[in-house]
């Protein structure tokens, strides 16, 4: 886990993670450049979560190299806020010298700070997952994991967050990693898109669409439908009905 | 499929609505309360409406104050003689002459410094047992299955062998009392210790929380709303380890009243210690849902209502 090598933020050689007799992550090859956003998509269990937790440090039983930055910071798919402590001090939580000020600050980033004084339990799904992206982004990190972040959010709270991460990403530089299994999210957020499977990278497209990006332009109808039939779904009706698994 | 929308529309607004042309016009003209009506009765009527509200209070009140009322009613008669029981009556005289004599104040404050000292010890075991097991495995090797063990003991039981070990004093009545407070607080708080959400100590690593950090900010908030439990669980077990001590020649305190009252078929200070006793649990009761509201403010309250 050493510091940045020349302009790549994450290098990941060789990595294996298996639980028990069975292998999740095999010998499984991943670069982030700095800055680089890069989206991650694949099947429910392909291993995914997986990656993502190895690269934030929380499993490290693992075969394989493994260079990530030293500030890294995640969001969950659930908030994870901690229940008893109010938005703000959930912010900056962990962080020496964190004060209220410093956390209002973040949460007016995420367009949230009149909330900095409520119990967790009073925010909406989506509030929640704001302030936890205030308290990823209160470290300044130079990678920020991001675990189906929106999965759990409904159709129109979830198009805002996904604009909201893109502004954010473009105002703090940071290299994002976003796991998700949305081909549209991806599409729309990230620069480059990787396909997992069998616990490898089996597929990579670079995303060479200005931003913002259009759902409906040919492009990227056709990176659509090249990711959607390496994940494994052909034809446009099967795309309508992932649709609606995806958003469900 | 078509079901549910025609048991909507049967159930909302009859056919007799179709009758105002144009729904804007209805409501302006017609008097308001005709469609208010129709909506509000068709969606809460079986509950509230006809029913007379009784505030809850009362309603509450109506079972002690009815049981009371019976057992006045059942002395009076004399249905109930007084060698079986006293009349409420003669209960709250020999109480107000024991307040004057200052015997019950006396005797209150020599059973509440026993539980409060007792309860003091047991508590601090507790806490210190249940930490050590919570967080440190070796602890929980140690510790969790021992007293496992001695809870299967009951500890009641005890009280010839504290007779033994500590003679009839105060000694052994402090014992049983922090005995009877140890196990229910350590294993509500060692459960809440255990039961701390793994997510959210994964969250609290991320953001940098070392091992004091994560005791501090993560394990023990969420062990708080059981070490509370337990410790309603532990007031209630302390006063009623009391009542069990007192009865060991006891040459003060509620017990030694009630002993006293025994030899002389004095019933009625035989029920004025028990509404004592029972007064006293009702207060800690009280004090710790105080104090649980206080300290769980975090937490969504469910009050029981609709359930």
């Amino acid at each position: 886990m050493s510091a940045v090598n020349g302009t790549n933020s994450v290098e990941v050689r060789g990595l294996t993670r298996a639980f028990g007799d069975k292998t999740v992550l095999d010998g499984l090859g991943i670069t982030i450049r700095e800055g680089e956003f890069v989206a991650l998509l694949g099947q429910s269990g392909c291993g995914k979560s997986t990656l993502l937790r190895i690269l934030a440090g929380l499993d490290s039983e693992t075969e394989g190299e493994v260079d990530v930055p030293e500030r890294r910071s995640v969001a969950f798919q659930s908030p994870r806020l901690m229940p008893w402590l109010r938005v703000w001090h959930n912010v900056v939580l962990g962080l020496s010298g964190g004060d209220r000020a410093l956390a209002e600050r973040y949460l007016a980033e995420v367009a949230i700070e009149e909330y900095a004084g409520a119990w967790p339990r009073t925010l909406s799904g989506g509030q929640a997952q704001r302030v936890s992206l205030a308290r990823a982004l209160v470290h300044e990190p130079e990678l920020l994991l991001l675990d189906e972040p929106f999965g759990a959010l409904d159709a129109l709270t979830r198009i805002k967050a996904q604009r909201l991460v893109a502004d954010l990403w473009q105002r703090h530089g940071c290299s994002i990693l976003l796991v998700t299994h949305d081909v549209e999210e991806a599409l729309l957020l990230a620069d480059r898109v990787l396909v997992m499977d069998d616990g490898r990278i089996a597929y990579e497209a670079e995303v060479g669409l200005d931003r913002p990006r259009d759902l409906g332009s040919p492009d990227f109808v056709a990176l659509r439908g090249e990711l959607l039939r390496r994940l494994g779904v052909d034809d446009a009706s099967a795309l309508s009905h992932h649709r609606e698994e995806v958003t469900a | 499929m078509p079901s549910p929308p025609s048991s909507v529309s049967g159930a909302s607004p009859p056919p007799h609505t179709a009758a105002p042309p144009p729904p804007g016009a209805a409501k302006d003209q017609t008097p308001p309360a005709e469609p208010a009506v129709a909506r509000t009765s068709s969606r809460t009527t079986p509950r509230t409406r006809p029913r007379l509200r009784v505030p809850r209070g009362v309603r509450r009140a109506s079972g002690p104050v009815g049981l009371l009322l019976l057992w006045f009613l059942a002395t009076a008669t004399g249905l109930l003689p007084e060698s079986v029981l006293a009349s409420p009556v003669e209960v709250v005289q020999r109480g107000a002459d024991l307040i004057g004599t200052g015997e019950l104040p006396q005797a209150i404050a020599a059973s509440g410094r026993r539980a409060a000292l007792g309860f003091l010890i047991g508590a601090a075991v507790a806490l210190a047992l249940s930490l050590t097991a919570g967080l440190f495995r070796l602890g929980e090797d140690v510790i969790d299955a021992s007293m496992g063990m001695f809870r299967a003991i009951p500890w009641v039981g005890l009280i010839p062998l504290f007779i033994v070990w500590f003679g009839i004093d105060e000694t052994p009545k402090i014992a049983l009392v922090a005995l009877g407070v140890t196990y229910p607080l350590y294993f509500n708080i060692y459960g809440g210790i255990r039961s701390a959400d793994a997510q959210l100590i994964e969250a609290g690593r991320m953001v940098g929380l070392g091992r004091i950090g994560l005791i501090r900010y993560v394990i023990l908030p969420s062990a708080l709303p059981g070490a509370l439990v337990g410790l309603r669980y532990a007031l209630s077990t302390a006063w009623l380890a009391l009542v069990f001590a007192e009865q060991v020649n006891a040459d003060a305190g509620i017990g030694y009243l009630m002993s006293n009252a025994q030899q002389y078929f004095q019933t009625d200070v035989i029920v004025l210690c028990l509404a004592v006793y029972a007064v006293l649990g009702l207060l800690c009761d009280f004090a710790v849902r105080l104090l649980s509201r206080r300290l769980l403010d975090w937490r969504a309250s469910f009050d029981g209502e609709g359930a």
